[in-house]
């Protein structure tokens, strides 16, 4: 039964992987494109089997606060959203990084700005990975582009987090929340038992269980300026290894690539099918897909680009993972942007067009 | 080899739910799927489609530009979707209603009569089901017995005791193409 193969939407498929994982809580707040996951965290009930805690709060604000709360105590602790409640959540994810704790955001994204749309975007990679919360921190962020691989990041963001001690992200949108495809579930497992979680993260606050040794203290203020430098600088270092050894991407026909295309999540998908009609033309397209993009695959992507004469990144937003693109290659290929905005999607014929206009193919 | 599949029609005719049948389907025949609504405000009487891409390999996009089969069963979606048909393509609607017909010459037309069919045999509510027979018989996309099974799978348990209408609604389908026009 567990490696059984299910059709289901990939807001189904994270919240199902979720409780398999041994998540202890979810606090969350509708919002489409996905409610599915409270619903099916809701509908599995899983306070009956696993234990976990499954709570539809009064605001995103609530939802992230409690996720705070949750961590602080050692647990796996995670919520959901779309970008408008995301962007409600920002204070919060500032004061868990400031706090050392680790928890899981999943953002699903629609377009934006303001109320915006239901239809898919990519609008909020700046937001993700530029911090859009205050102070000098980052978020693990995965990017799925697969039913598969929202099941499968739940436990990939986990273990970063819980290993860095810092929030991680799974960045979807729209369409990879609503679309079903096959998945092959994770193995169920047991949630961490309060003695596990004591001896495991011994900077967990437990009531004071241990009192002989003192009391843990979870804060993100400091008055101290020095200490809240060193605290800092800890935190840069922590983020420093994680660039050196986290980035993940996929490469696809980059080895002969002329114009290697440059993409995540579901415009990945659509460009898939692109380099394919591109390749069926005589083309030599290639395509590097970036899975985490923070820490930003840029050794991955130089490798790539090496024998491409440009770059085509393609968003569904105005440009924005094309900064970190234009970075990664140090401005030596010419970069060029192609994208669909507001809930608008391209289709792989568009983006074989925009590849031949933009590079003279 | 790789079928993309549109279905598009009212809210309530049951379009997402067919759409997820043969998707069920083709995962019990061992094959890749994506399946992908127009997900939004979309309510009954509203028009809604779905996007079905069944594949012997990992499928690239769940997104594409046209299709190899369009099934549509109302006047907006026909008129929408009969230009996304693959030259040689299928494209299959149900004439009830419709004014405007299809004029291409360089697809494969076929005209159905499910809402006729399942209004007169009072089987309004397994509409789809009807269309899956007329779909089937005329492009055997997956087998009937692996369709029928999949129905089983995605209808609730309690619900079960609707599986031999569903059926006959299904078998009526493939009485319901009326016409080929080229």
């Amino acid at each position: 039964m567990e490696s059984e193969v299910r059709l289901m939407k990939g807001n189904e498929a994270l919240a199902h992987a979720a409780i398999r994982y041994g998540v202890d809580a979810y606090f969350g707040y509708p919002i489409t494109p996905q409610s599915e996951i409270i619903e099916t965290l809701m509908a599995q009930r899983p306070w009956q089997s696993t234990g976990m805690t499954v709570m539809q709060v009064e605001s995103e604000v609530s939802a992230i606060h409690m996720v705070y709360g949750a961590a602080a105590t050692g647990k796996r602790a995670m919520t959901s959203s779309s970008g408008p409640g995301i962007s409600l959540m920002q204070g919060g994810i500032s004061y868990l990084c400031g706090a050392n704790l680790p928890c899981l955001i999943v953002n699903v994204m629609r377009g934006g700005p303001g109320l915006g749309t239901i239809q898919p975007s990519q609008a909020d990679y700046y937001q993700a990975v530029k911090g859009g919360g205050h102070g000098d921190y980052k978020l693990f962020t995965l990017a799925p582009s697969s039913v598969q691989e929202m099941a499968d990041f739940v436990s990939v963001a986990f273990d970063w987090a819980f290993r860095n001690c810092n929030p991680a992200m799974i960045l979807a949108d729209g369409t990879i929340g609503q679309m079903m495809e096959k998945v092959v579930l994770p193995p169920a497992r047991p949630r961490l038992t309060d003695d596990e979680i004591a001896h495991k993260y011994p900077w967990a606050i437990d009531g004071a269980r241990h009192s002989r040794i003192g009391s843990n203290r979870i804060a993100s203020l400091e008055l101290d300026a020095a200490v809240m430098e060193q605290r800092n600088c800890e935190r840069q270092h922590k983020y420093e290894l994680a660039e050196q050894n986290d980035a993940r991407a996929e490469a696809t026909l980059t080895a002969d690539a002329e114009v290697l295309i440059v993409a995540f999540g579901s415009a990945a998908r659509i460009c898939a099918k692109a380099v394919d009609l591109a390749r069926a033309e005589g083309l030599k397209l290639g395509l590097l897909r970036p899975i985490t993009l923070w820490p930003f695959p840029s050794a991955y992507l130089r490798e790539a680009a090496e024998h491409a004469r440009g770059i085509l990144c393609v968003e569904l937003n105005a440009g924005q993972m094309i900064d970190d693109v234009r970075i990664a290659v140090e401005s030596r290929i010419l970069v060029e942007h192609y994208g669909r905005l507001g809930g608008a999607v391209f289709t792989p014929t568009e983006i074989v067009s925009a590849a031949k206009n933009i590079f003279k193919l | 080899m790789t079928t993309e599949i549109l279905i598009a029609g009212f809210g309530g005719q049951g379009v997402l739910s067919l759409g997820k049948i043969l998707a069920h389907a083709a995962v019990m025949e061992g094959r890749e799927v994506s399946w992908l609504p127009s997900y939004g405000p979309e309510q009954r009487g509203g028009t809604c489609n779905v996007t079905v891409v069944i594949s012997d390999e990992r499928i690239s996009s769940p997104i594409v530009d046209s299709y190899d089969i369009v099934i549509t069963l109302n006047q907006q979606s026909l008129s929408k979707f009969e230009q996304r048909v693959k030259p040689r393509g299928i494209l299959i609607f149900d004439r009830y209603g419709m004014v405007d017909l299809p004029k291409r010459t360089d697809i494969n037309m076929y005209a159905i009569s499910a809402v006729e069919t399942a209004h007169a045999e009072d089987v309004d509510k397994m509409l789809s089901m009807v269309v899956a027979g007329a779909l089937l018989s005329i492009s055997p996309i997956v087998k009937p017995e692996s369709l029928l099974a999949a129905l089983q799978s995605v209808l609730p348990a309690h619900k079960h005791d609707l599986l031999p209408t569903n059926e006959r609604a299904f078998n009526l389908g493939a009485q319901c193409v009326v016409a080929k026009e080229h």
